[in-house]
């Protein structure tokens, strides 16, 4: 499985040792261990639920400083299109593509722009007639990683396509080498991103072999310095992307961009996809041609490394893409053959209990047994989030009966019950 | 192959008056047979096969009960219930054909493929039933070699 890296980490001084996160992490990926918590590299997915939840922000998103645009020669922003979301009363997003390159980049390339022709490209792989439907999208990094670790029979169903700030990368790269005449690689593809999973995604990309993007700068930091640089910044005509490129920014956004098809869904919020992703697996959603899902609620707009309520942001993009055309953007059919992933994502069965059937078996049926004496609260007090998941990590040695705190009470009451006869027989005798 | 600690049984009541809950045996096997490490075409056909006829339990015969019994080569499944049985297997078995009420049809259940999608997704399909006494169904799916 190799090495792993998660833009997810944890600020150990200030983890009180709570149960708040393994409650709500979604593959199960961590636990309370001699008072602090640990992520298991290849559980987590990078969704960022648990950075959301902690209440003593001891979960870190991991993105590069702001100074990382001064490492390249020539650097290229890539603004989500979750950014112009972020802004009060903003007209046109020329605005905030101007104070970009005011903030030190050399020139912009919207990630809206690269969406669009993300869509060209998915509204004729849907027409394909060997594609099994419905088809899933590929964008949320997070949704990727949890199709590889539970949903193994939805792998021939995912959409085999870069993300649009992969594609943006690429494109940007080469026309500011065209432009400059610059080799690409003293040109640095910067990505002004909502969320860490895409920091994941850049390090260790799902569907190619390695990531065109160089650096990723977390939304939250940039926006203000955007702020005070738009108040004095002249807006030049610098965006390119229509109402299709900005939808993506929010949950539906991809899905509506289709045109070619109005059977599709789109489902947002980690839970709200799983629950989707089971009802796929057992085939009760009927006749779909198309499933977008992503992993924070509203979509992107609802990252963790946004500022602005996802619910606002979404009003706002609304009035943002209310005068533009819908598209403005075209990928060429014969195109279509370079936005395909090149590396084929594989099933990772870490949640499986054991290497073969018997150790497996064997496994399951000493959980059944461990299960059967604890209390079933379900209270995490042990560090697991539930009784099943500490009886999992016991026959996988990974702790012990006595984590139980509920089970070590009942066994001091009969200690110091016993204590107690021996005493009071003593003195009454 | 298969020697006894390679065995697995569970058991399931099916209430039979509540839609919400009819799925949730389904849902508890498929994770199962997730960290088993059963394969996904396996999964998936168990999981399908056992919806069916989990809603069918709710749908017609007020509950039932369902025991499954797993082996890393094989999956089978039996239902039992004491409901009004069913007169005409092979009809009952034909696609499209449904006695579901209109309320259980407007929640979208009931489209007759039930019997049909059971007896697709599975290796081993048996129905046995009789009028007034209830039905009992078994089926297995076969886990091909790795």
């Amino acid at each position: 499985m190799g090495e792993f890296f998660h833009s997810v980490t944890l600020d150990r001084d200030q983890c009180m040792g709570c149960t708040n996160c393994i409650k709500r992490c979604p593959t199960g990926a961590i636990r309370v261990r001699e008072g602090k918590a640990t992520i298991s590299p290849e559980r987590c997915i990078d969704c960022g639920e648990c950075i959301r939840i902690c209440p003593h922000h001891a979960k870190r998103a991991i993105y590069d400083p702001l100074e990382e645009i001064e490492r390249f020669e020539y650097a290229v922003a890539l603004p989500a299109p979750s950014l112009y979301a972020q802004f009060n009363n903003l007209e046109d997003t020329d605005l905030v593509l101007s104070a970009l390159e005011e903030l030190g980049f050399d020139e912009v390339y919207e990630v809206a722009c690269a969406a669009e022709l993300v869509s060209d490209a998915t509204r004729r792989y849907l027409a394909r007639p060997d594609v099994p439907k419905p088809v899933i999208s590929s964008a949320c990094p997070a949704v990727l990683r949890l199709i590889r670790v539970r949903f193994p029979g939805l792998l021939p169903h995912v959409l085999p396509i870069v993300a649009p700030v992969e594609l943006a990368a690429r494109l940007a790269k080469r026309r500011a080498a065209k432009r400059t005449g610059l080799p690409i690689e003293k040109i640095g593809a910067v990505f002004i991103s909502p969320c860490p999973a895409k920091v994941t995604a850049m390090r260790m990309p799902l569907g190619s072999a390695h990531s065109e993007i160089d650096a990723v700068l977390a939304m939250k930091e940039v926006y203000p310095k955007l702020l005070g640089l738009m108040k004095q910044t002249k807006a030049r005509p610098l965006s390119a992307s229509g109402r299709i490129g900005l939808g993506w920014a929010e949950s539906g956004g991809e899905a509506a961009g289709l045109i070619s098809t109005e059977r599709y869904l789109a489902a947002d919020g980690i839970e709200n996809v799983i629950r989707v992703l089971e009802d796929l697996e057992d085939e009760k959603l009927g006749e779909l041609d198309f499933v977008e899902l992503n992993a924070c609620s509203g979509g992107c707009v609802g990252g963790v490394l946004t500022v602005e309520n996802p619910y606002i942001a979404r009003a706002k993009l609304k009035l943002l893409r209310r005068y533009l055309p819908v598209s403005r953007n075209h990928l060429p059919e014969e195109a279509d053959e370079r936005l395909l992933w090149e590396v084929p994502m594989e099933y990772q069965p870490v949640l499986e209990l054991g290497a073969d059937a018997s150790e497996r078996f064997a496994r399951y049926s000493e959980m059944q047994r461990l299960l059967a004496a604890l209390p079933g609260l379900d209270c995490g007090s042990c560090g697991a989030p539930s009784c099943a998941a500490l009886a999992e990590d016991i026959v996988r040695g990974e702790a012990a009966t006595e984590d139980c705190v509920v089970l070590m009470r009942e066994r001091m009451e009969a200690v110091l019950r016993a204590l107690r006869v021996d005493r009071d027989g003593y003195s009454g005798g | 192959m298969a020697d006894a600690q390679d065995k697995i049984l569970l058991e399931y009541q099916v209430p039979g008056d509540d839609f919400t809950r009819a799925g949730e045996a389904s849902a508890d096997l498929k994770a199962r047979l997730k960290t088993l490490g059963f394969p996904a075409a396996s999964v998936r056909k168990a999981a399908i096969s056992l919806y069916e006829g989990e809603i069918n339990l709710a749908i017609h015969a007020g509950g039932g009960k369902i025991r499954v019994e797993l082996t890393p080569a094989r999956i089978e499944m039996w239902l039992d219930d004491e409901g009004p049985g069913i007169p005409d297997i092979a009809l009952a078995m034909s696609e499209g054909y449904s006695t579901a009420p209109d309320e259980v049809r407007s929640l979208g259940f009931g489209a007759g493929m039930g019997l049909p999608n059971m007896k697709k997704y599975t290796d081993e399909f048996e129905i046995a039933s009789e009028v007034g006494r209830g039905t009992h169904i078994r089926m297995a799916v076969d886990i091909g070699p790795a």
